[in-house]
């Protein structure tokens, strides 16, 4: 037994196509299950639908970091500086004033050396005040050593300051600049642009402004009413940059949905296609074995089943109970058991029934249960295999043609949603590439892998092409 | 005597196809109601609109609260009657089935055609010539191709050409619309020569050269798109079939009796091999006309696919239907006439019978 599986690896591998799919089924294998421990799926699914919130330290819409490595661009990562946390370039201090009242003095420093300006800027405030509320003064230091005054707020006790929506001080920056170099600023320049870009003429078109590199500060000047209060800051400078997959529209790390797309449509498509091909045959072994009513039933429902559109059928069903995607992947099995590969099975065993040995089996008196699955179902068993495995490309397919008509699992985070969500939120026009190339390219790795294994499977099981 | 057993045979099969088109139409009937879901949809409407149009109906305003409930359910029940609501749902099920087989449509739920139409006649008329131009466009290029490369490939077993076509043949792992993504990132998004999706421009040109060309060009990307997809398995599949087919004895014979080789072709490879392949190729034409949902979504093509999606979706019940009941019928025409010409042309067949 164990020489018969060697020679069939030996075999298999012999076809490169084969090898390689092979390979490509384990990486997706491993990543799966490094997925399901690292990321449990609940936890997961948490974080894929926590809203923005809970993503707001994220870049919105940001590349993976690696682009970096190939551009000679180098697109700001995000800064995060916190005075809660102790870390270099976030500190605070408070000083007792008077009776009444303290001074507060935040200062955040960071050194920006990348050649893009970073996608936003925001302020968040947490402060445990009773009753009057911290007024915090806020200034900006270029490096080139000139200070401007952002804001002056009054803050609550979880609050934020969108500085780069702030379209008072654009407006006033815009003024400001265009000043300095004696050259009005035409376009509607944001924040970012204005915080970051070097104050020559080369600001008056969006696409030359160039970085002004070096150390930059922001400075809170504030006074705090009560005694026993406290304040911390956080500033977030949102890069165009985020780890290894990027972000999403909502801020999500899309490395989630990419991670945990694997184990989901490995196992969609691998149980659809193996029960699908199973239940197939046996419906096939039945109708050939028995004839007569049996086999007219079957038939008639086969054909019936051929009729029905099974695409708009799935649709009506997913959008009616918005199944989560376990059972929708029943209602696939159910909508299909009944396909045109019954007939294709039903030839198949029709001819086999005829042979010696199953005569033999009837002669010394096997019964017809015994029969179907000791002496059919085993001879068609090993030419069905490669079909089942290229199958398996299809079902992983249908999963992400099911997320991309936005229905599929609400929940889960699949490739095909990304995908999806990429498409209605405008990913091609706004070329934002990577977010629809990135699940794109893990499809089209899973079917291909499947799809080189399946064909070679298929050379070798069904050696009467090979002899060609 | 072989006459009546041929006729007795279509007759048999006849009954046979006509049934399953009932069976299937019944049960599409159900599912696409929901088991009588979507009437709760329609009635729940049907007593809003009454409501609202008593209630701002100046003639009634003298009535009280209770007259105007009485007055409304009156007038409910009235139109649940005229509309055959107050029976259950099992019995409508088959004035739909037979409104259905008789292609008598029926007004849409919901939604409507361009031109401002409910009738589901003329929304599903309005859309299958876009899905027909698109699609019978690209299986008859398929079909081509396929048939063509499978020959010559055959011929040339084991060469360059035949090792790349099946190299090549797991790039139809992946469906037509995947392709067609990255072909509107290439073409439409990043090199900006073809447009992004639709059948035609907006505002479509008034000249009508113009505009057949606006639409040649929108049909480009999906076009190709489907013939990356499935040109590279129809060629390995034809070549598949070619190849067994011409290791038969009487290929082997004609070879021996040395015959030339487009002869042997024609005859004694293509002849024996035209009637599966035409057959698979009509019923491939006809599923083609339900239009393809997604690819006919991601280029957002107005044709039967994306009329099955907004139908689906919307619960659109006599669309669906309706689209069901023409594919039905469609398909068993054409079951019936390859049968018929099989069961006349094909002496095997002839002889096997029913």
């Amino acid at each position: 037994m164990s020489s018969r599986i060697k020679q069939f690896f030996n075999q298999l591998f012999f076809y490169k196509s084969a090898a390689i799919g092979l390979a490509i089924i384990f990486i997706l294998v491993g990543i799966s299950v490094y997925t399901i421990f690292a990321v449990p799926y609940n936890e997961a699914t948490r974080l894929w639908r926590a809203g923005e919130l809970h993503w707001l330290d994220n870049p919105r819409n940001a590349m993976p970091s690696w682009i970096n490595i190939f551009s000679s661009k180098k697109m700001p990562e995000t800064i995060i500086l916190d005075t809660s946390k102790s870390q270099p370039g976030a500190s605070k201090a408070i000083i007792q004033a008077a009776e009444k009242f303290s001074k507060i003095r935040v200062d955040f420093s960071f050194n920006y050396q990348y050649d893009d300006f970073p996608s936003e800027l925001n302020l968040f405030f947490k402060s445990n005040f009773n009753v009057s509320a911290p007024r915090l003064t806020i200034y900006w230091v270029k490096p080139n050593g000139e200070e401007i005054i952002l804001n002056t707020i009054l803050i609550s006790k979880d609050d934020r300051y969108y500085i780069s929506n702030d379209d008072k001080l654009a407006r006033d920056l815009r003024v400001l600049i265009s000043r300095k170099i004696n050259r009005t600023i035409e376009y509607d320049a944001p924040i970012t642009l204005l915080l970051f870009a070097q104050e020559d003429l080369s600001i008056l078109d969006p696409g030359a402004a160039k970085v002004m590199k070096g150390n930059y500060r922001l400075w809170i000047d504030g006074i705090i009413f009560e005694t026993s209060a406290d304040l911390d800051a956080k500033l977030v400078v949102y890069g165009k940059v985020y780890g290894w997959a990027g972000t999403d529209h909502l801020r999500r790390d899309l490395g989630i949905a990419l991670l945990w797309g694997t184990p989901i449509a490995l196992s969609f498509g691998v149980i659809a296609s193996v029960s699908i091909a199973l239940i197939q045959m046996f419906i096939g072994a039945v109708s050939a074995w028995f004839l007569g009513g049996v086999d007219t039933v079957i038939q008639r429902i086969t054909e019936i089943f051929m009729v029905l559109p099974f695409l708009p059928i799935l649709i009506m069903i997913s959008t009616f109970y918005k199944f989560n995607i376990w059972i929708l992947l029943l209602v696939v099995i159910a909508l299909t058991i009944f396909g045109g590969g019954v007939k294709n099975y039903r030839a198949m065993f029709l001819q086999i029934k005829e042979f010696p040995y199953v005569e033999a089996a009837r002669a010394y008196g096997a019964g017809n249960i015994r029969i179907l699955i000791y002496y059919l179902i085993p001879k068609v068993l090993p030419t069905i295999i490669p079909s089942m495995v290229l199958s398996v490309a299809d079902f992983v397919f249908l999963e992400a043609a099911l997320a991309i008509l936005g229905l599929g699992d609400p929940l889960a985070p699949t490739w095909g949603k990304i995908i999806d969500d990429a498409y209605t939120n405008g990913a091609l026009y706004k070329g934002l590439y990577y977010w629809v190339l990135e699940p794109s390219i893990l499809l089209a790795a899973t079917s291909l892998s499947f799809a080189m294994l399946g064909f070679t499977l298929d050379k070798i099981f069904n050696p009467k092409l090979k002899e060609m | 005597m072989m006459i009546p057993r041929i006729i007795k045979y279509l007759l048999k099969r006849g009954i046979i196809i006509f049934l399953t088109v009932v069976a299937a139409v019944y049960i599409t009937i159900w599912i696409a109601n929901m088991g009588g879901y979507v009437d709760e949809i329609v009635k729940g409407d049907l007593y809003i609109s009454i409501s609202q149009n008593i209630r701002q109906n100046p003639a009634y305003k003298h009535l009280n609260e209770t007259q105007i409930r009485e007055l409304i359910d009156a007038l409910y029940t009235n139109e649940l009657k005229r509309i055959g609501f107050d029976k259950p749902f099992i019995y409508r099920s088959f004035a739909y089935l037979r409104d259905a087989l008789s292609l008598n449509l029926g007004r849409a739920l919901w939604l409507s055609s361009d031109s401002g139409s409910r009738s589901v006649r003329i929304i599903i008329l309005e859309r299958l010539p876009n899905t027909v131009l698109l699609f019978t466009t690209t299986q008859l290029i398929l079909f081509f191709i396929g048939l063509f490369a499978g020959l010559f490939l055959s011929r040339r077993y084991g060469s360059i050409s035949d090792k790349l076509s099946v190299l090549l043949a797991p790039l139809s792992s992946l469906p037509g619309w995947f392709y067609g993504i990255f072909l509107i990132l290439i073409f439409a998004s990043f090199l900006r020569l073809l447009p992004y999706g639709g059948m035609v421009d907006v505002p479509p040109p008034e000249d009508r050269w113009l505009y057949t060309l606006s639409v040649l060009k929108h049909m480009i990307l999906p076009v190709i798109s489907w013939l990356i997809a499935y040109s590279f398995i129809n060629v390995y599949v034809r070549r598949t079939f070619f190849l067994m087919f011409s290791s038969e004895d009487y290929v082997e014979l004609a070879k021996a009796k040395g015959l030339p080789e487009s002869l042997i072709q024609r005859r004694y490879i293509l002849r024996p091999t035209l009637p599966p392949i035409i057959t698979d190729f009509s019923l491939t034409l006809i599923g083609s006309w339900m239009g393809a949902i997604i690819t006919e979504r991601v280029f957002n093509w107005p044709g039967i696919g994306s009329l099955f999606y907004s139908a689906s979706v919307m619960f659109d019940t006599p669309i669906l239907v309706g689209l069901v009941v023409i594919y039905a019928y469609l398909l068993a025409v054409t079951v019936f006439t390859l049968e018929l010409v099989y069961a006349v042309l094909d002496p095997r067949i002839r002889v096997g019978g029913a």
